[in-house]
């Protein structure tokens, strides 16, 4: 994409968030929509194009009575709305529409009207060759390459912990946040195993909620009322729907190839780079987002983050919301991790970077399976 | 680990493209393929070779031999698994790696080291399913604990 001719006008989360049983996943969507069109001024008839994951885009348009020119389901987990902003933006660039709204809802804890994942049906490749081994999910896919990772870098079983502790650092200056109370090593490294070596504080929350964004060409943007945040650039990529099968299970693909192409789009150096926000479901993704994203070499993450380099005051604030790990996480937590990058470059974050110019979103979808990057600006093009 | 129901697994459904996999584990067999273009050796099944495209693969017995590559302990309840069970991804002898569970093995991070030496053993799960398991080579004059 052409850097800065797209920006966000429009973004918001679900008035509430965290335990919302009154409201089915469907409405999630909704009300995180209306807030984020309230926030650009505009009405349904101003959008022509939509974007969801978790719904289809026809359930979403029927409800909020809009009329698209231009639809995009993708869904391929938790940066699906990554990758809905790169292909919004490209749409938006060629004429096929000119205002599109992205939706996210998900009763994640609730389970109200919640559309399941299904699971890996016994016909497919995941369903014959892992489903067998006693795969129960997330907290034994994603955490299956950690050993490795660990052993091959040198990475300690404390600077994993560690992660835990620094985004509850963050978590604790959002009053948005689930969990707020400081928790130290020991806390995290004493609380209930999961899935060996993966205590619960270093597993992501389970929570409702939802989020919107609208995007239109940078032109318009003196035609809304809030500060425009630009897009100047963009990835996507997918690699395996097997986590036994990453070419090397300690490191992604998908988030090397999408986060070099981001970067390769905006035309900008990582030290430009005043905040980053990288998908956290557990410990490990910011240790390989930033050693996969080119932030840090290979491993060196652990050590960049025991060092407080993320943390608040550090050189390079990262999960400034407090993450999946403390802040929410509805199960396709991408939303939430664009919505704080939006809010850093308007200026309006829980924990705000001063001056800070320049954000790198980064999503992981599945376990390892896909990956989208967003770098945002607040300055104009 | 130790199955407590074995009707409460997910089991595999073979395919087409599959087939001779399952069949070749019933047999007592690890079948890989190999592409007899560019002799890629590749693993889940698929009719092609994955590196050229080739169709011209074959199927072959693999040695069973393997290291541990990486794994968790689950802890949280499977109504198939008696108490905690690793998942594990191990390393064939050949290149490829797969997931499988670890047997005849505490389901301890200290009987459980990586890059141990497996070798390959197989479980009858139903008359059609039997699946690939791996257990820690025997040291030589000892005995596996």
């Amino acid at each position: 994409m052409k850097p800065g001719s797209i920006a966000i006008v429009g973004a918001a989360e679900t008035t509430e968030l965290g335990k919302i049983p009154h409201m089915a996943q469907i409405q999630l969507h909704a009300d995180a929509a209306i807030n984020a069109m309230h926030d650009a001024g505009l009405k349904p008839g101003d959008i022509d194009g939509v974007a969801c994951a978790g719904e289809s885009p026809t359930n979403v348009a029927h409800l909020l009575g809009i009329v698209p020119n231009w639809v995009d389901g993708t869904a391929v987990g938790g940066c699906s709305f990554m990758l809905h902003v790169r292909h919004a933006a490209a749409a938006i660039n060629d004429g096929m529409c000119d205002t599109v709204l992205i939706t996210h809802g998900e009763s994640g804890r609730s389970q109200v009207g919640h559309a399941s994942w299904g699971g890996a049906g016994g016909a497919t490749l995941p369903g014959q060759f892992e489903a067998p081994y006693g795969m129960m999910g997330p907290p034994t896919m994603f955490t299956l390459p950690v050993l490795r990772y660990l052993k091959d870098t040198g990475t300690t079983l404390e600077q994993l912990a560690n992660v835990a502790v620094v985004q509850r650092q963050w978590a604790g200056m959002n009053p948005r946040a689930s969990f707020r109370e400081p928790i130290t090593l020991e806390d995290v490294l004493a609380s209930r195993m999961i899935a060996y070596p993966f205590t619960k504080l270093m597993c992501c929350l389970v929570t409702d909620g939802g989020g919107a964004l609208v995007l239109t060409k940078a032109e318009r943007v003196k035609d809304f009322p809030t500060p425009p945040v630009y897009i100047i650039g963009s990835g996507e990529s997918v690699e395996t729907p097997m986590i036994s099968q990453m070419e090397d299970l300690t490191t992604s693909r998908a988030f090397r190839v999408s986060g070099a192409r981001a970067f390769e789009e905006a035309g900008i150096s990582h030290q430009e780079v005043d905040h980053v926000m990288i998908y956290d479901a557990f410990a490990h993704l910011p240790l390989y987002g930033l050693e996969d994203l080119g932030f840090c070499g290979r491993g060196e993450a652990g050590a960049f983050m025991a060092e407080g380099h993320t943390a608040p005051g550090g050189q390079l604030p990262t999960n400034t919301n407090g993450g999946g790990l403390s802040y929410m996480h509805s199960g396709m937590y991408g939303m939430y991790a664009l919505q704080e990058s939006v809010r850093q470059m308007r200026g309006t974050a829980a924990a705000q970077i001063a001056d800070a110019q320049i954000s790198v979103c980064h999503g992981v979808g599945g376990m390892f399976a896909a990956a989208g990057t967003i770098i945002m600006s607040n300055q104009a093009p | 680990m130790q199955l407590a129901d074995r009707s409460k697994l997910p089991v595999p459904v073979p395919t087409p493209e599959t087939e001779h996999f399952w069949t070749g584990t019933k047999a007592g067999e690890l079948r890989l393929q190999r592409c007899n273009d560019c002799g890629t050796i590749y693993f889940p099944p698929r009719p092609f070779c994955p590196n050229c495209l080739s169709k011209s693969v074959e199927v072959f017995a693999a040695s069973g031999n393997a290291t541990l590559y990486s794994y968790v302990i689950n802890e949280r309840p499977h109504p198939a698994f008696e108490g905690p069970y690793s998942i594990a991804v191990v390393q064939l002898e050949e290149g490829p790696r797969m997931m499988t569970n670890l047997v005849n093995v505490a389901q301890t991070p200290e009987a459980l080291v990586l890059d141990m030496p497996l070798q390959v053993v197989f479980e009858v799960i139903n008359d059609d399913i039997t699946l690939p398991y791996f257990e820690p080579v025997p040291a030589p004059g000892g005995v596996s604990s």
